[in-house]
Protein backbone atom coordinates (compact mmCIF):
# COMPACT_ATOMS: atom_id res chain seq x y z
CA UNK A 1 0.00 0.00 0.00
CA UNK A 2 1.20 3.51 -0.74
CA UNK A 3 2.17 6.02 1.94
CA UNK A 4 -0.84 8.08 1.00
CA UNK A 5 -3.08 5.02 1.27
CA UNK A 6 -1.77 4.26 4.74
CA UNK A 7 -2.30 7.88 5.78
CA UNK A 8 -5.90 7.63 4.52
CA UNK A 9 -6.41 4.49 6.63
CA UNK A 10 -5.13 6.34 9.68
CA UNK A 11 -7.53 9.21 9.00
CA UNK A 12 -10.46 6.82 8.48
CA UNK A 13 -9.62 5.08 11.74
CA UNK A 14 -9.64 8.32 13.75
CA UNK A 15 -12.77 9.64 11.99
CA UNK A 16 -14.67 6.39 12.61
CA UNK A 17 -13.41 6.45 16.21
CA UNK A 18 -14.95 9.88 16.73
CA UNK A 19 -18.29 8.68 15.30
CA UNK A 20 -18.12 5.52 17.43
CA UNK A 21 -17.40 7.50 20.60
CA UNK A 22 -20.83 9.10 20.24
CA UNK A 23 -22.58 5.92 19.10
CA UNK A 24 -21.10 3.85 21.92
CA UNK A 25 -22.10 6.38 24.57
CA UNK A 26 -25.68 6.38 23.29
CA UNK A 27 -25.63 2.57 23.04
CA UNK A 28 -24.31 2.07 26.59
CA UNK A 29 -26.87 4.44 28.06
CA UNK A 30 -29.64 2.74 26.07
CA UNK A 31 -28.63 -0.76 27.15
CA UNK A 32 -28.29 0.18 30.84
CA UNK A 33 -31.70 1.90 30.61
CA UNK A 34 -33.29 -1.17 29.01
CA UNK A 35 -31.78 -3.49 31.62
CA UNK A 36 -32.78 -1.39 34.61
CA UNK A 37 -36.26 -1.14 33.16
CA UNK A 38 -36.28 -4.93 32.82
CA UNK A 39 -37.55 -4.58 29.26
CA UNK A 40 -38.59 -7.80 27.56
CA UNK A 41 -37.79 -8.67 23.96
CA UNK A 42 -41.24 -7.58 22.84
CA UNK A 43 -40.93 -4.27 24.69
CA UNK A 44 -37.53 -3.53 23.15
CA UNK A 45 -38.75 -4.39 19.68
CA UNK A 46 -41.89 -2.31 20.21
CA UNK A 47 -39.63 0.71 20.58
CA UNK A 48 -37.39 -0.04 17.60
CA UNK A 49 -39.94 -1.40 15.12
CA UNK A 50 -40.84 1.17 12.50
CA UNK A 51 -38.59 3.73 14.17
CA UNK A 52 -36.57 5.38 11.41
CA UNK A 53 -34.40 7.23 13.92
CA UNK A 54 -33.14 3.99 15.49
CA UNK A 55 -32.58 2.50 12.02
CA UNK A 56 -30.54 5.53 10.99
CA UNK A 57 -28.58 5.47 14.23
CA UNK A 58 -27.74 1.77 14.05
CA UNK A 59 -26.88 2.01 10.35
CA UNK A 60 -24.35 4.75 11.04
CA UNK A 61 -23.06 2.69 13.97
CA UNK A 62 -22.60 -0.38 11.76
CA UNK A 63 -20.82 1.53 8.99
CA UNK A 64 -18.43 3.11 11.48
CA UNK A 65 -17.69 -0.30 13.06
CA UNK A 66 -17.10 -1.86 9.62
CA UNK A 67 -14.43 0.76 8.96
CA UNK A 68 -12.89 0.84 12.44
CA UNK A 69 -12.54 -2.84 13.40
CA UNK A 70 -10.67 -4.08 10.29
CA UNK A 71 -8.22 -1.16 10.32
CA UNK A 72 -7.58 -1.79 14.00
CA UNK A 73 -6.93 -5.48 13.35
CA UNK A 74 -4.56 -4.58 10.50
CA UNK A 75 -1.90 -3.28 12.88
CA UNK A 76 -2.43 -6.19 15.30
CA UNK A 77 -2.01 -8.77 12.53
CA UNK A 78 1.17 -7.12 11.33
CA UNK A 79 2.77 -6.58 14.72
CA UNK A 80 1.65 -9.68 16.61
CA UNK A 81 1.18 -12.23 13.82
CA UNK A 82 3.85 -10.92 11.44
CA UNK A 83 1.32 -10.81 8.61
CA UNK A 84 1.96 -8.12 6.00
CA UNK A 85 1.14 -7.41 2.40
CA UNK A 86 -1.76 -7.74 0.07
CA UNK A 87 -3.30 -10.96 1.45
CA UNK A 88 -3.81 -9.41 4.86
CA UNK A 89 -5.51 -6.35 3.34
CA UNK A 90 -7.74 -8.54 1.15
CA UNK A 91 -8.89 -10.58 4.15
CA UNK A 92 -9.59 -7.45 6.19
CA UNK A 93 -11.52 -5.96 3.27
CA UNK A 94 -13.67 -9.10 3.21
CA UNK A 95 -14.13 -8.86 6.99
CA UNK A 96 -15.27 -5.25 6.56
CA UNK A 97 -17.90 -6.25 4.03
CA UNK A 98 -18.98 -9.17 6.20
CA UNK A 99 -19.49 -6.88 9.22
CA UNK A 100 -21.36 -4.39 7.07
CA UNK A 101 -23.66 -7.09 5.69
CA UNK A 102 -24.63 -8.80 8.93
CA UNK A 103 -24.64 -5.50 10.82
CA UNK A 104 -27.10 -3.84 8.45
CA UNK A 105 -29.13 -7.07 8.49
CA UNK A 106 -29.34 -6.79 12.28
CA UNK A 107 -30.32 -3.09 12.13
CA UNK A 108 -33.00 -3.93 9.60
CA UNK A 109 -34.24 -6.87 11.67
CA UNK A 110 -35.00 -4.72 14.70
CA UNK A 111 -36.55 -2.08 12.48
CA UNK A 112 -38.59 -4.23 10.13
CA UNK B 1 22.04 -2.82 52.77
CA UNK B 2 24.52 -5.47 51.71
CA UNK B 3 28.10 -4.58 50.91
CA UNK B 4 28.22 -6.82 47.84
CA UNK B 5 26.27 -6.53 44.62
CA UNK B 6 25.21 -9.70 42.83
CA UNK B 7 25.46 -8.78 39.18
CA UNK B 8 24.33 -10.80 36.18
CA UNK B 9 25.96 -9.59 32.97
CA UNK B 10 25.03 -10.74 29.48
CA UNK B 11 27.90 -12.41 27.62
CA UNK B 12 27.39 -13.00 23.92
CA UNK B 13 27.37 -14.33 21.30
CA UNK B 14 29.23 -17.03 23.30
CA UNK B 15 27.99 -18.41 25.59
CA UNK B 16 24.81 -16.35 24.99
CA UNK B 17 23.91 -16.31 28.67
CA UNK B 18 24.19 -14.25 31.82
CA UNK B 19 27.39 -14.53 33.84
CA UNK B 20 27.42 -13.82 37.58
CA UNK B 21 29.85 -11.47 39.25
CA UNK B 22 30.12 -10.21 42.82
CA UNK B 23 31.03 -6.54 42.96
CA UNK B 24 31.81 -4.57 46.14
CA UNK B 25 29.34 -1.79 46.82
CA UNK B 26 30.63 1.79 47.05
CA UNK B 27 29.02 5.16 47.85
CA UNK B 28 27.49 7.04 44.88
CA UNK B 29 28.26 4.06 42.68
CA UNK B 30 26.83 4.04 39.17
CA UNK B 31 26.09 1.06 36.93
CA UNK B 32 28.97 2.15 34.71
CA UNK B 33 31.23 1.96 37.77
CA UNK B 34 30.04 -1.61 38.27
CA UNK B 35 30.70 -2.62 34.65
CA UNK B 36 34.09 -0.91 34.73
CA UNK B 37 35.03 -2.74 37.93
CA UNK B 38 34.09 -6.09 36.38
CA UNK B 39 36.15 -5.44 33.25
CA UNK B 40 39.22 -4.07 35.06
CA UNK B 41 39.34 -6.38 38.06
CA UNK B 42 37.32 -9.53 37.40
CA UNK B 43 37.13 -10.26 33.66
CA UNK B 44 39.11 -8.24 31.10
CA UNK B 45 37.30 -9.92 28.21
CA UNK B 46 34.03 -8.06 28.93
CA UNK B 47 33.15 -5.72 26.03
CA UNK B 48 31.18 -2.53 26.67
CA UNK B 49 30.92 1.06 25.39
CA UNK B 50 31.40 4.33 27.19
CA UNK B 51 32.99 7.71 26.50
CA UNK B 52 32.30 10.81 28.57
CA UNK B 53 31.15 9.07 31.81
CA UNK B 54 29.19 12.20 32.74
CA UNK B 55 25.85 11.95 30.94
CA UNK B 56 26.60 13.94 27.79
CA UNK B 57 27.39 11.47 25.03
CA UNK B 58 24.89 8.63 25.45
CA UNK B 59 27.44 5.93 24.56
CA UNK B 60 26.99 3.92 27.77
CA UNK B 61 23.31 3.08 27.26
CA UNK B 62 22.47 -0.50 28.32
CA UNK B 63 19.51 -2.45 29.67
CA UNK B 64 19.58 -2.34 33.47
CA UNK B 65 17.09 -4.61 35.27
CA UNK B 66 15.02 -4.67 32.10
CA UNK B 67 15.00 -0.91 31.50
CA UNK B 68 17.19 0.97 28.96
CA UNK B 69 19.27 3.60 30.74
CA UNK B 70 22.49 5.59 30.63
CA UNK B 71 24.65 3.53 32.95
CA UNK B 72 26.84 6.50 33.93
CA UNK B 73 23.77 8.36 35.20
CA UNK B 74 22.09 5.43 36.92
CA UNK B 75 22.98 5.12 40.58
CA UNK B 76 23.11 1.60 41.92
CA UNK B 77 21.06 2.67 44.95
CA UNK B 78 18.19 3.62 42.66
CA UNK B 79 17.88 0.32 40.79
CA UNK B 80 19.51 -2.46 42.79
CA UNK B 81 16.64 -4.02 44.65
CA UNK B 82 18.18 -6.13 47.39
CA UNK B 83 21.61 -5.82 45.84
CA UNK B 84 20.66 -7.64 42.60
CA UNK B 85 21.54 -6.25 39.19
CA UNK B 86 20.97 -7.53 35.68
CA UNK B 87 22.92 -5.79 32.90
CA UNK B 88 22.23 -6.59 29.26
CA UNK B 89 22.80 -4.90 25.88
CA UNK B 90 20.18 -2.51 24.46
CA UNK B 91 17.06 -4.20 23.10
CA UNK B 92 16.01 -3.96 19.43
CA UNK B 93 19.56 -3.65 18.08
CA UNK B 94 21.77 -6.51 16.86
CA UNK B 95 24.40 -7.38 19.49
CA UNK B 96 28.05 -7.37 18.48
CA UNK B 97 29.58 -8.73 21.67
CA UNK B 98 28.55 -8.74 25.33
CA UNK B 99 27.09 -5.31 26.08
CA UNK B 100 27.93 -3.73 22.72
CA UNK B 101 25.26 -3.38 20.01
CA UNK B 102 25.39 -2.44 16.33
CA UNK B 103 23.91 1.05 16.03
CA UNK B 104 23.92 1.21 12.23
CA UNK B 105 20.23 0.40 11.74
CA UNK B 106 19.33 3.10 14.27
CA UNK B 107 21.12 5.72 12.19
CA UNK B 108 20.02 4.26 8.84
CA UNK B 109 16.43 4.83 9.92
CA UNK B 110 17.34 8.42 10.76
CA UNK B 111 18.36 8.82 7.12
CA UNK B 112 15.22 7.05 5.87
CA UNK B 113 13.10 9.48 7.86
CA UNK B 114 14.81 12.34 5.98
CA UNK B 115 16.25 13.41 9.30
CA UNK B 116 18.63 15.97 7.84
CA UNK B 117 18.29 19.62 7.09
CA UNK B 118 17.87 20.80 3.50
CA UNK B 119 18.33 24.52 3.00
CA UNK B 120 17.16 26.68 0.12
CA UNK B 121 19.56 29.60 0.52
CA UNK B 122 23.19 30.29 -0.38
CA UNK B 123 26.17 31.96 1.28
CA UNK B 124 25.11 35.20 -0.35
CA UNK B 125 21.66 35.18 1.30
CA UNK B 126 20.87 37.14 4.42
CA UNK B 127 20.43 35.30 7.75
CA UNK B 128 17.08 33.68 8.33
CA UNK B 129 15.05 35.45 10.99
CA UNK B 130 13.38 32.88 13.24
CA UNK B 131 11.42 34.10 16.25
CA UNK B 132 12.57 31.88 19.15
CA UNK B 133 9.17 32.01 20.86
CA UNK B 134 7.13 31.14 17.78
CA UNK B 135 5.12 27.95 18.17
CA UNK B 136 7.05 26.16 15.43
CA UNK B 137 10.41 27.08 16.91
CA UNK B 138 9.34 26.02 20.40
CA UNK B 139 8.19 22.66 18.97
CA UNK B 140 11.55 22.21 17.25
CA UNK B 141 13.52 23.28 20.31
CA UNK B 142 11.68 20.72 22.43
CA UNK B 143 13.20 17.95 20.36
CA UNK B 144 16.58 19.10 19.10
CA UNK B 145 18.64 18.08 22.14
CA UNK B 146 18.57 14.43 21.05
CA UNK B 147 22.08 12.93 21.00
CA UNK B 148 21.15 9.64 19.38
CA UNK B 149 21.79 7.39 22.38
CA UNK B 150 19.23 4.74 21.35
CA UNK B 151 17.42 4.47 24.68
CA UNK B 152 14.04 5.43 23.19
CA UNK B 153 14.55 3.01 20.30
CA UNK B 154 15.24 0.23 22.77
CA UNK B 155 12.26 1.12 24.92
CA UNK B 156 9.84 1.11 22.00
CA UNK B 157 7.52 -1.91 21.69
CA UNK B 158 6.57 -1.08 18.10
CA UNK B 159 10.25 -1.20 17.10
CA UNK B 160 10.35 -4.65 18.70
CA UNK B 161 7.17 -5.76 16.88
CA UNK B 162 7.81 -4.16 13.46
CA UNK B 163 11.36 -4.20 12.13
CA UNK B 164 10.53 -1.55 9.50
CA UNK B 165 9.34 1.01 12.04
CA UNK B 166 11.58 4.08 11.86
CA UNK B 167 11.40 4.56 15.62
CA UNK B 168 11.05 7.45 18.03
CA UNK B 169 14.46 9.10 17.56
CA UNK B 170 14.34 9.28 13.76
CA UNK B 171 10.75 10.52 13.81
CA UNK B 172 11.51 13.06 16.53
CA UNK B 173 14.36 14.43 14.41
CA UNK B 174 12.11 14.59 11.35
CA UNK B 175 9.58 16.61 13.36
CA UNK B 176 12.17 19.15 14.47
CA UNK B 177 12.96 19.71 10.79
CA UNK B 178 9.31 19.87 9.72
CA UNK B 179 8.94 22.67 12.28
CA UNK B 180 12.11 24.39 11.10
CA UNK B 181 10.90 27.21 8.90
CA UNK B 182 14.27 27.37 7.10
CA UNK B 183 13.94 23.79 5.85
CA UNK B 184 12.94 23.32 2.22
CA UNK B 185 12.17 19.59 2.13
CA UNK B 186 8.91 19.50 4.09
CA UNK B 187 6.79 17.49 1.66
CA UNK B 188 9.48 14.87 0.98
CA UNK B 189 9.99 14.50 4.69
CA UNK B 190 6.26 14.07 5.38
CA UNK B 191 6.13 11.41 2.67
CA UNK B 192 9.11 9.68 4.27
CA UNK B 193 7.55 9.57 7.74
CA UNK B 194 3.99 8.64 6.74
CA UNK B 195 2.72 5.08 6.72
CA UNK B 196 3.11 1.75 8.48
CA UNK B 197 6.86 2.18 8.91
CA UNK B 198 6.48 5.75 10.06
CA UNK B 199 4.50 7.93 12.41
CA UNK B 200 1.21 6.07 11.86
CA UNK B 201 2.61 2.98 13.52
CA UNK B 202 3.10 4.76 16.84
CA UNK B 203 0.52 3.43 19.30
CA UNK B 204 1.25 5.97 22.06
CA UNK B 205 2.73 3.57 24.58
CA UNK B 206 4.86 6.62 25.52
CA UNK B 207 7.74 4.38 26.57
CA UNK B 208 10.16 6.55 24.62
CA UNK B 209 9.16 9.68 26.51
CA UNK B 210 9.21 7.76 29.78
CA UNK B 211 12.82 6.62 29.26
CA UNK B 212 14.45 9.53 27.41
CA UNK B 213 17.34 10.74 29.59
CA UNK B 214 17.04 14.20 28.06
CA UNK B 215 13.32 14.52 28.80
CA UNK B 216 12.42 14.76 25.13
CA UNK B 217 8.95 13.58 24.18
CA UNK B 218 9.12 11.67 20.89
CA UNK B 219 5.44 10.84 21.42
CA UNK B 220 4.60 14.54 21.16
CA UNK B 221 6.82 14.92 18.10
CA UNK B 222 5.24 11.91 16.42
CA UNK B 223 1.78 13.27 17.22
CA UNK B 224 2.87 16.47 15.50
CA UNK B 225 3.92 14.46 12.46
CA UNK B 226 0.54 12.71 12.41
CA UNK B 227 -1.21 16.07 12.36
CA UNK B 228 1.15 17.45 9.71
CA UNK B 229 0.58 14.40 7.49
CA UNK B 230 -3.19 14.71 8.00
CA UNK B 231 -3.05 18.33 6.87
CA UNK B 232 -0.84 17.50 3.88
CA UNK B 233 -3.12 14.64 2.85
CA UNK B 234 -6.23 16.81 3.07
CA UNK B 235 -4.52 19.53 1.03
CA UNK B 236 -3.44 17.03 -1.63
CA UNK B 237 0.27 17.47 -0.97
CA UNK B 238 0.98 13.87 0.01
CA UNK C 1 9.89 -5.92 33.82
CA UNK C 2 7.72 -3.30 35.50
CA UNK C 3 5.90 -1.17 32.96
CA UNK C 4 4.44 2.32 33.20
CA UNK C 5 0.74 3.24 33.08
CA UNK C 6 0.57 4.29 29.43
CA UNK C 7 1.93 0.92 28.36
CA UNK C 8 -0.88 -0.91 30.20
CA UNK C 9 -3.56 1.39 28.82
CA UNK C 10 -2.25 0.71 25.30
CA UNK C 11 -2.22 -3.06 25.87
CA UNK C 12 -5.75 -3.00 27.34
CA UNK C 13 -6.80 -0.94 24.33
CA UNK C 14 -5.45 -3.57 21.97
CA UNK C 15 -6.77 -6.63 23.84
CA UNK C 16 -10.23 -5.10 24.28
CA UNK C 17 -10.26 -4.20 20.58
CA UNK C 18 -9.47 -7.78 19.59
CA UNK C 19 -12.16 -9.08 21.98
CA UNK C 20 -14.75 -6.71 20.53
CA UNK C 21 -13.80 -7.59 16.94
CA UNK C 22 -14.32 -11.28 17.79
CA UNK C 23 -17.58 -10.61 19.67
CA UNK C 24 -19.29 -8.32 17.16
CA UNK C 25 -20.04 -10.88 14.42
CA UNK C 26 -21.89 -12.99 17.03
CA UNK C 27 -23.70 -9.91 18.28
CA UNK C 28 -24.82 -8.87 14.79
CA UNK C 29 -25.85 -12.42 13.95
CA UNK C 30 -28.04 -12.96 17.02
CA UNK C 31 -29.63 -9.51 16.63
CA UNK C 32 -30.34 -10.32 13.00
CA UNK C 33 -32.45 -13.22 14.24
CA UNK C 34 -34.62 -10.72 16.15
CA UNK C 35 -37.73 -12.86 15.81
CA UNK C 36 -36.29 -15.17 18.46
CA UNK C 37 -35.32 -12.29 20.77
CA UNK C 38 -37.25 -13.56 23.82
CA UNK C 39 -35.69 -17.01 23.59
CA UNK C 40 -32.27 -15.41 23.30
CA UNK C 41 -32.92 -13.12 26.27
CA UNK C 42 -33.96 -16.14 28.35
CA UNK C 43 -30.72 -17.92 27.44
CA UNK C 44 -28.77 -14.82 28.26
CA UNK C 45 -29.89 -14.86 31.87
CA UNK C 46 -27.53 -17.75 32.65
CA UNK C 47 -24.83 -16.53 35.08
CA UNK C 48 -21.93 -17.32 32.78
CA UNK C 49 -23.54 -15.40 29.93
CA UNK C 50 -24.33 -12.48 32.23
CA UNK C 51 -20.69 -12.39 33.30
CA UNK C 52 -19.60 -12.56 29.67
CA UNK C 53 -21.87 -9.65 28.80
CA UNK C 54 -20.44 -7.64 31.68
CA UNK C 55 -16.90 -8.39 30.41
CA UNK C 56 -17.85 -7.21 26.92
CA UNK C 57 -19.33 -3.99 28.29
CA UNK C 58 -16.18 -3.39 30.34
CA UNK C 59 -14.09 -4.14 27.24
CA UNK C 60 -16.15 -1.62 25.29
CA UNK C 61 -15.79 1.04 27.97
CA UNK C 62 -12.05 0.35 28.28
CA UNK C 63 -11.58 0.54 24.52
CA UNK C 64 -13.54 3.79 24.35
CA UNK C 65 -11.66 5.36 27.27
CA UNK C 66 -8.27 4.33 25.93
CA UNK C 67 -9.31 5.43 22.44
CA UNK C 68 -10.30 8.90 23.63
CA UNK C 69 -6.86 9.07 25.22
CA UNK C 70 -5.24 8.26 21.83
CA UNK C 71 -7.34 10.92 20.10
CA UNK C 72 -6.36 13.49 22.74
CA UNK C 73 -2.65 12.62 22.52
CA UNK C 74 -2.63 12.74 18.73
CA UNK C 75 -4.86 15.65 17.91
CA UNK C 76 -4.67 18.14 20.76
CA UNK C 77 -1.70 20.46 21.30
CA UNK C 78 0.52 18.97 23.98
CA UNK C 79 0.22 20.03 27.57
CA UNK C 80 1.20 18.59 30.92
CA UNK C 81 -2.18 16.98 31.54
CA UNK C 82 -1.54 14.55 28.68
CA UNK C 83 0.13 12.32 31.26
CA UNK C 84 -3.06 12.03 33.31
CA UNK C 85 -5.01 10.63 30.38
CA UNK C 86 -4.15 7.07 31.30
CA UNK C 87 -5.70 7.58 34.73
CA UNK C 88 -8.75 9.25 33.20
CA UNK C 89 -9.26 6.32 30.82
CA UNK C 90 -9.04 3.84 33.67
CA UNK C 91 -11.48 5.85 35.80
CA UNK C 92 -14.03 6.06 33.01
CA UNK C 93 -13.81 2.32 32.38
CA UNK C 94 -14.28 1.54 36.05
CA UNK C 95 -17.33 3.81 36.22
CA UNK C 96 -19.06 2.16 33.30
CA UNK C 97 -18.23 -1.33 34.57
CA UNK C 98 -19.72 -0.47 37.92
CA UNK C 99 -22.82 1.09 36.37
CA UNK C 100 -23.45 -1.97 34.29
CA UNK C 101 -22.89 -4.33 37.21
CA UNK C 102 -25.32 -2.34 39.33
CA UNK C 103 -27.89 -2.45 36.56
CA UNK C 104 -27.79 -6.23 36.50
Amino acid sequence: MTRRGEAVLWIAQRASAAVLALCVLVHLVTIVYAMRGGLSGAEILARTRGNAAWLAFYSVFVVAVSVHAPIGLRAVLREWAGWRGRSRDVLLGLFAFFLLAIGLRAAWAVFG
Amino acid sequence: MSSTLHVRVWRGPQPGAFQRFDVPRAPSQTILDVVTYIQRVLDPTLAYRFACRVGMCGSCAMTVNGVPRWTCRTHVDKVAQAGELEIAPLRNLPPIRDLVVDMREFFDKWTRAEGRFKGATTKQSDFARVAPDSEKRRDADAGIECIGCGVCYSACDVVAWNSDYLGPAALNRAWTLVQDERDAARVERLQAVAGDAGCHACHTHVSCTERCPKNISPTASIAGLKRAVLKAALEGEL
Amino acid sequence: MKQHASYWVAIVHRISGIALAVFLPFHFWTLGNALQLDAFLAWSRQPLVVFGEWLIVVALAAHLGAGLRVLALELLPWRDWQKSLAAAAAAATFTVGLAFALAL
